[in-house]
């Protein structure tokens, strides 16, 4: 450290950063590419019939295929909206 | 039988040519009969980096579609016995190589050669993908910099699935990590991601670490296989990274800033090597 770093203003260690973010989306692709080929597909139709009676967009449903010694296992996790803020938007869209 | 090792990244400029040409030349002056082949359709460059440029007649797509034989494509090289460099094509469109074609000739170096090391272009795509298809084990160049550690990555998943031993069924495919560019100093101040940070995503065994370093530069100004400049950091390096491949016992160098004075601190030195 030299005596010039004190003047600078403390900011975020960028590295760290940078393995955050890097860890994050890696383990994203990972998870996404050992997959068969329908699966983006699969997700897609899934999100336009979950869409059909919730209000969610894409970012809400993941779908993830995991790989055990004798059969695969078809995660599918979705992120409901608050039920509070659902409602609301119902009734909104009711009155409209 | 020759042992087939793929230089690949994903990321383009990350250091493959350069680490393909000091890695090629490492193994023949330890006495393997070496052959290093450029895939880079279009964008030959390896015959630059070392130096035989002007001694190119016929190329790599010419043997894979049999206009050549390999007595007349393979150039020997001058510094080194052992070291033969199989240039890439330069006008061809980049689909001129086909499998079955690579293939045939990589089976008639394998029973010359010990080692046939496969300079892969940039990309995930078709021409890389066929770099890496028949490889026996991999050296994945990365720079410590987000976009290079994702794209190894994707590669390494590539390597996983459509490789011919993941087709086949056979062992995996043996890889190596080498980290290219490194600056102690920036990884250390932390601009820089650092080499536990690397390992601990990749997570695949690290062959070498190679410091950003000018000799590079020079080395392939002057055509000369960077590990020839055994003064430079990273001539040292890459010779480390030839003798952990052969199974030496080597200890990572050139990995910690230098401490300095402080008066070299307020008055930059100019002849610092490593940036
Ligand atoms: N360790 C290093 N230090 C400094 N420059 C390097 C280093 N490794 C590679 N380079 C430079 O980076 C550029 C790209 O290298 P190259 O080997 O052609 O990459 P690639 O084959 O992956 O595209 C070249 O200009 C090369 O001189
Ligand atoms: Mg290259």
């Amino acid at each position: 450290m030299s005596i010039f770093d004190y003047f600078r203003p403390h900011r975020r260690n960028s590295a760290s950063l940078a393995k955050e973010r890097l860890q994050i989306i890696v383990s994203h692709e990972r998870a996404t590419r050992n997959g068969p080929d329908f699966l983006p597909k699969l997700q897609e139709e899934l999100v336009g019939v979950i869409a059909k009676y919730v209000d969610i967009d894409e970012e809400q449903v993941k779908v993830a295929l995991e790989q055990r010694d004798e059969f695969s296992v078809l995660e599918l996790n979705i992120t409901l909206p608050d039920c509070e803020q659902a409602r609301k938007r119902q009734v909104e869209n009711a009155v409209a | 039988m020759a042992k087939i090792i793929v230089v690949t990244s994903g990321k383009g400029g990350v250091g493959k040519t350069t680490t393909s040409a000091a890695f090629g030349t490492g193994l023949a002056l330890r006495g393997y009969k070496t052959v290093v082949i450029d895939f880079d359709v279009g964008l030959r460059n390896l015959d630059l980096v070392m130096g035989c440029e002007r001694r190119v007649v016929y190329d790599f797509v010419n043997v894979v579609n049999e206009e050549s034989n390999l007595t007349q494509s393979l150039i020997k090289d001058k510094r080194v016995s052992n070291l033969y460099i199989l240039p890439a094509s330069q006008t061809r469109d980049k689909d001129a190589l086909t499998k079955e074609g690579v293939e045939r000739v990589l089976n008639e170096l394998s029973k010359e050669f010990d080692y046939i090391i496969c300079d892969s272009p940039a990309g995930i795509e078709k021409g890389a993908q066929l770099a890496l298809y028949f490889a026996d084990e991999a050296i994945i160049v990365t720079n410590p910099e987000v976009s290079s550690v994702r794209d190894s990555d994707r590669i390494l998943g590539i390597l996983a699935s459509k490789s011919r031993r993941s087709e086949n069924g056979q062992e995996h495919v043996k890889e190596h990590l080498l980290l290219t560019r490194y600056s102690p100093m920036r990884a250390e101040r932390g601009d820089m991601l650092n080499i536990q940070d690397v390992t601990d995503i990749l997570a695949i065994p690290l062959i070498g670490v190679i410091p950003e370093s000018k000799a590079v530069l020079q080395a392939s100004n002057a055509g000369v296989p960077v590990i020839l400049d055994k003064l430079s950091e990273a001539g040292q390096a890459y010779s480390d990274v030839v003798g952990r491949f052969l199974g030496e016992e080597r200890p990572h160098r050139f990995i910690n800033a230098q401490k300095k004075g402080i008066l070299s601190r307020i008055f930059k030195t100019k002849e610092e090597e490593t940036v």
